[in-house]
């Protein structure tokens, strides 16, 4: 139940990789044979990947995972346009790659505009409009959130940013393509779709591991035209972009997963969705005092962010790990920060929500028999720990229910290294 | 004993009892007595207490994470041991157990004094605990909080005013407007030297020789206080 951490790597994947880690070890720069066939199939993985993103193959830049590729979309772009303006546009709740990437380019003088999201965990284009300023090089905005599942408005966002450009810049002045539009997919690229023209994106990040593909392997479009300086100097691999010798197994197996996925697509996301309903459904008649973090209806047809209040999250994970079952939670306990969900506390909830919070994430092998089990043993687990609990959260709190716990503390508590009310 | 303990051990084999972070997926190792009592933790207050049962009590929370605690003392007057320490928590595992072992160091053989209960300190739950990841230990730190906060109560109750015990924070850098509280938390976060404080805190440039001086006393004193 927690397949927006990782996924099983599927044995038809594994299968398309095994010649790669064995037989086929060419180096792809070799000119020799066995340099040209994984060469080809490095080729081959970059058709296909072109393919599922209707991108041509030399837009695709494979890379080591999301990661990888929300820096070299964020530091290539911005050290290649800053000089022509050092303004970024970001959400509250994007991944901790593309936030803390922007605290670093903060310290390097660029200006950071975090817009909020809206209460339901999905940001208002015209925020972003509002946001936009003639020297904006670059807008990140994530496709899918990978704590609540919410899904943004990307292609409506393209088209605010494409109208600004129109309205700002004339078609001769050399800025005229700014800003670019990055988004990170990893969550979205199972279920939603990733046309990247429909989309409207300058920049796209996916990954493997999210979708039954090895860890490690991932790829960045990057539309033409667009230029990133590279993170990575060396052997000029991928179109000078990013150099290094290439993971030829795990790209071979990051294009099948994602081919694989692109098909199963449409019924896995009907599937899913509806052991989704049945699981938020079932959680939410046989448990009082639950709320859903995020949109009900725009949200990946795989999650189930819930606050099941007054209990804390790290406490419920080991309760259902002795049941068998694994998930997460935004709660400060398991985090090494000790700092709560920064995207529950984006939604205008209070700290405590983020400490009730528990995350379901449903897979391929997820099965109704599965669900059934889970809420089955929920309820008791709730009961147990409401039991011990001694706070009583408000159902539409915005602020904290017992501060005279923290008197002598100042009120607060921590979060996102800020003193939080 | 030895038969409730193979139970025990009976239960547990072939379950898991790491959890992994989901952002580092580094393993925590909880030990068995800590799952023991985190799955059967003793001295929970299961029903709303009637007015007068209980002769004290106290709530806190913990700035660095969240958690919340409250407790519930009864106290024979004459002797001043503890009869009856109740709690409940709004915490994590560590929390829930480190309270349950502390509840039960307090009450077990007749009960400590007061005196003797204050006097508890954090690593000795941990001994009794057999351990608990390093990052966690701001969590048993809660129940020995709550005590305090409840003791304070008592003594204020029984008009012993001058037993009152208040931590007040003292600032130790009045640039920055730090606290030797902020120090303790740094602490107890799992900064263990000059350094580590200074970049949890985000301090230290211009800083003066006596600040960082009294800076590196204070953490040799929480770094030995709750990991000595």
């Amino acid at each position: 139940m927690d397949h927006a951490a990782a996924t099983p790597l599927d044995l038809r994947v594994k299968a398309a990789m095994e010649p790669y880690l064995t037989n086929e070890f060419g180096n792809p720069g070799g000119l020799y044979r066995e340099g040209r066939r994984a060469k080809d199939a490095v080729d081959n993985a970059r058709k296909i990947t072109a393919e599922v993103l209707c991108a041509m193959p030399d837009e695709i830049v494979f890379t080591s995972g999301g990661t990888e590729g929300d820096m070299l979309a964020l530091f290539g772009i911005t050290r290649a346009y800053g000089d022509k303006g050092k303004h970024i546009v970001t959400t509250t709740i994007e991944h901790h790659a593309v936030l803390h990437a922007c605290d670093a380019l903060e310290k390097e003088g660029f200006e950071i505009t975090r817009v909020p999201v809206e209460p339901n965990g999905i940001v208002d284009p015209q925020k972003i409009k509002a946001a936009l300023r003639p020297d904006t090089i670059l807008v990140s905005v994530m496709y899918a959130n990978n704590e609540i599942g919410t899904i943004q408005p990307i292609a409506e966002i393209a088209k605010i940013i494409k109208n600004f450009k129109q309205a700002h810049h004339s078609s001769l002045s050399t800025s005229h393509s700014l800003p670019f539009f990055h988004t990170d997919a990893c969550q979205a690229s199972g279920y939603l779709d990733l046309d990247v023209t429909r989309l409207g994106v300058d920049l796209m990040v996916i990954n493997g591991s999210k979708i039954y593909g090895p860890k490690g392997a991932g790829a960045l479009y990057i539309r033409k035209g667009v230029k990133v300086k590279p993170l990575m100097y060396g052997g000029s691999q991928e179109g000078r972009r990013r150099s290094g010798t290439e993971n030829v197994p795990g790209i071979v197996g990051f294009a099948e997963a994602l081919r694989l996925a692109s098909e199963a697509k449409e019924r896995e996301s009907e599937r899913i969705g509806e052991l989704r309903d049945l699981l938020l459904a079932g959680i939410q008649t046989k448990i009082p005092r639950t709320v859903l973090n995020g949109d009900p209806e725009k949200r990946l047809p795989n999650n189930v962010n819930i606050s099941i209040l007054d209990i804390e999250g790290e406490s419920v994970i080991l309760y259902l790990d002795e049941k068998g079952i694994a998930c997460s939670t935004g709660s400060a306990c398991t985090s090494e920060s000790l700092d709560p969900s920064h995207v529950i506390l984006a939604l205008g909830r209070p700290y405590e929500y983020a400490h009730a919070s528990i995350r379901f994430t449903l897979g391929r092998r997820t099965s109704k028999s599965d669900i059934d089990y889970l809420v089955e043993v929920l309820p008791d687990i709730v009961t147990t720990l409401r039991k011990i609990s001694p706070i009583y959260v408000d159902e539409n709190a915005t602020s904290m229910s017992h501060p005279e716990a923290f008197a002598g503390e100042n009120l607060r508590v921590k979060a996102k290294s800020k003193n939080y009310k | 004993m030895d038969k409730t303990r193979t139970q025990l051990n009976k239960d547990l084999k072939g379950s898991k009892i790491d959890v992994i972070n989901q952002h580092t997926g580094e393993k925590w190792y909880y030990s068995d007595i800590v799952k023991e009592h985190f799955f059967k933790p003793r001295n929970i207050l299961l029903e709303e207490p009637r007015e007068c049962e209980y002769d004290a009590t106290g709530m806190v929370g913990s700035p660095a994470c969240g958690d919340m605690m409250n407790m519930w003392m009864k106290i024979d007057p004459k002797t001043e041991r503890i009869v009856d320490l109740k709690w409940k928590t709004f915490g994590c595992g560590s929390a829930i157990a480190a309270t349950s072992m502390y509840s039960v160091m307090l009450t077990e053989n007749g009960g400590l004094t007061i005196e003797e209960a204050l006097r508890v300190r954090p690593q000795h739950i941990m001994e009794r605990l057999g351990g608990l990841p390093n990052r966690k230990i701001h969590c048993s730190v809660l129940a020995d909080k709550a005590f305090h906060k409840t003791a304070n109560d008592y003594f204020r109750k029984t008009s012993q005013h001058s037993r009152i015990v208040v931590e007040g924070a003292r600032v130790i850098d009045d640039r920055l407007n730090i606290t030797d509280k902020d120090i303790e938390e740094a602490v107890l976060e799992g900064a263990q030297s000059l350094e580590d404080v200074q970049k949890k805190l985000k301090v230290g440039v211009g800083m003066s020789p006596e600040i960082i001086t009294e800076i590196e006393q204070l953490v040799r004193f929480y770094v030995e206080k709750y990991y000595g």
